[in-house]
């Protein structure tokens, strides 16, 4: 791989960047007080802020790099991810889980588990979620360091280092809050660095329709190539998409996963909480004219032998996740290479920072305080809360000498989702909408999910059964194996935790009070304008979702 | 919180410095490869990319800091 030279502006831009961040940990340390200041960011955020937080904690390597490397493999399908892979669950999270989530004042979402069943559900969800994390987390700080060594030409390990320290340094300064305000920063900064490669791309090919017409047809269609895996990119059916990504994965992702929950449990009310993730919606829905384009962009540039444009190679392997640095490369000049630099590193940062704030709160209070010091004071959880950060960010590094080997970052991610977001989500749906779900049910239930997704993966990993098995077809993609054994755990922990609840004892109605449907209260808020409710905005987000699909079908 | 979270800034406050610092050093590097007749060798070059996004950013940046001067968040 070639390293791209910085000039003394590019490298003052990233410099200026790394102050910034690591100024706003110094900064907002003296605002850190207690353990709520440090894990729940003090309960104060707009829905603005805590909306595009919740979109920011998501925006790591997944989002940038895998997405547009991805959309180069797969085509348009990518979008899947943004559009029914996202709205629908965040919608849903909106209006009907945030108002059990909000209300009974948790402070992660194991610990409703806690409240909802018992004290090992939590725990089992805890250490799954903790492992998941750290997992994640060492996948983007994997990102960060290739991209710092394509464009810099930094050494891998040294670059993985400081990118690390960086975030170590300003979340175990000031938790949520900081990585929040840095989240919102490079909310900007990855809008500002990298929307602008589309704007490129498209002038210099002509048009949006030209880029279109360029790609084969499977690669630019959203729906209509769906009915047989052979005509699309992503060798996968509608009903592996419906089932697999649009039902479980995104709900188990956008609904259950603290990563991003937490960002709205930090609002500063209910309404701004069940705004959050509404807010959020309507930037997700906008992020694929930056990395679907891009990709799509990249696709036709490399099919046209006069661009003299290509993705980087690692031996006989295609580096996909090289699209996006090498659009940056190929049109940015002096100062706004350091500017798309910056920006691919906040998404790595912003990702990275939010599973670390994530692991370090799910480690102190549903690991630590609920197994190991069960009357530890606001001091100490804080204390706690700092250390998890450290070991957090330790294993996270660890981790990523791990993923180096994977082929693509995106397959990898999704492996990893399947094992413990969809089990999750049944139990969370059954335990948020059916009374007589029992503890032992759900404990049993997510058992057995967890642990069916995990044997499905080692099972077509080893070559034990046969891929067709799962997908239900002869022909699937690695992503499409994904969509399917999300779906299967999905239904083994959801049938499971049934059958199980039918025969063990149940809580009593007093004690699920606020946390199930039908025994709370409906009307929690007070009435506000139309224009403020997010039922409002609900429907206005999902009728742009359906006219997206529609247009792109 | 305590009486000293009332004078915490705005992150909105932050975002506009943020912009307008790295949006006003692409600005005058665009600039001054302008006015210095260097070549560039990256693809579009003519139209001056950076000339105009440092501007906008400069732009919004302003915008940020203005309006949020003054805002704490509490």
């Amino acid at each position: 791989m070639d390293a791209i030279g910085l000039t003394f502006v590019d490298w003052l831009i990233i410099l200026i960047y790394f102050g910034f961040v690591l100024g706003i940990g110094f900064y907002l340390k003296k605002y850190t007080r207690n353990d709520e200041d440090f894990f729940l960011a003090g309960r104060k955020n707009s829905s603005w802020v805590a909306g595009l937080a919740f979109l920011s904690a998501n925006l790591g390597a997944l989002e940038l790099l895998g997405m547009t490397g991805n959309t180069f493999k797969y085509g348009m399908y990518v979008a899947h991810f943004y559009w029914i892979g996202a709205i629908p669950a965040m919608i849903f999270l909106a209006i009907y889980m945030m108002p059990f989530y909000y209300s009974s004042r948790i402070k992660s979402v194991p610990g409703y588990l806690k409240l909802r069943f018992d004290e090992k559900t939590r725990v089992l969800n805890a250490i799954a979620f903790a492992i998941m994390t750290v997992l994640v987390s060492g996948i983007n700080l994997y990102a960060m360091a290739l991209v710092l060594h394509t464009f810099l030409g930094w050494n891998w390990d040294v670059s993985m280092w400081v990118s690390a320290a960086t975030v170590a340094v300003y979340v175990t300064l000031s938790g949520l809050m900081s990585a929040i305000f840095t989240e919102i920063i490079q909310f900007f900064l990855i809008w500002f660095g990298l929307f602008l490669v589309t704007v490129l791309g498209i002038i210099e090919i002509g048009s949006l329709n030209e880029i279109f017409s360029r790609v084969p047809e499977a690669f630019s269609k959203l729906w209509s190539t769906s009915a047989n895996p052979q005509d699309n990119g992503m060798l996968v059916t509608w009903g592996g998409i419906v089932l697999g990504l649009g039902f479980v994965l995104s709900f188990g992702y956008w609904t259950t996963d603290f990563l991003v929950v937490q960002r709205a449990f930090s609002a500063r009310d209910m309404r701004s909480a069940r705004m959050t993730p509404i807010i959020a919606s309507f930037f997700k829905m906008a992020l694929p004219f930056i990395v679907i384009i891009g990709g799509l962009i990249a696709l036709v540039l490399s099919k046209d032998a006069t661009s003299g444009f290509a993705l980087l190679t690692d031996g006989d392997r295609v580096n996909y996740d090289s699209a996006l640095p090498m659009l940056i490369a190929r049109y940015y000049p002096t100062g706004l290479v350091g500017l798309g630099v910056t920006a691919l590193l906040a998404g790595f940062m912003a990702g990275q920072a939010g599973n670390i704030s994530a692991f370090n709160t799910v480690w102190t209070y549903d690991i630590y305080q609920s197994v190991i010091k069960k009357n530890a004071s606001s001091s100490h959880l804080l204390w706690m809360g700092r250390v998890a950060t450290i070991g957090g960010i330790l294993i996270s590094i660890v981790t990523a000498y791990w993923a180096k080997s994977m082929p693509t970052i995106m397959d990898y991610m999704q492996a990893i989702f399947s094992w413990v977001n969809a089990p999750l989500f049944a139990t969370m749906l059954l335990g948020m909408f059916v009374r007589w779900i029992t503890p032992n049910g759900a404990f049993w239930g997510l058992l057995a999910g967890m642990g069916s997704s995990f044997t499905l993966f080692l099972a077509v990993k080893f070559g034990w059964i046969e891929r067709s098995l799962i997908t239900l077809s002869d022909v699937s993609s690695d992503m499409a194996a994904n969509f399917w054994r999300a779906w299967w755990a999905w239904l083994i922990c959801f049938v499971v935790t049934i059958v199980v609840s039918l025969f063990t004892s149940k809580k009593p109605e007093k004690e699920l009070v606020g946390l199930v449907k039908g025994l709370t209260e409906e009307t929690l808020e007070k009435p506000v304008p139309l224009l403020r409710k997010p039922e409002f905005w609900a429907v206005i987000s999902t009728v742009i979702f359906v006219i997206l699909n529609i247009y792109f079908w | 919180m305590s009486t000293e979270t009332k004078s915490m800034k705005s992150i909105w406050y932050f975002v506009g410095l943020m912009l307008l610092s790295i949006g006003g050093l692409i600005f005058l590097a665009g600039i001054y490869l302008l006015l210095s007749g260097t070549e560039m060798s990256t693809v579009l070059a003519n139209l001056h990319p950076n000339i105009w996004w440092g501007g906008i950013m400069i732009i919004v940046g302003v915008i940020f800091l203005l309006t949020n001067k003054y805002v704490n968040q509490k």
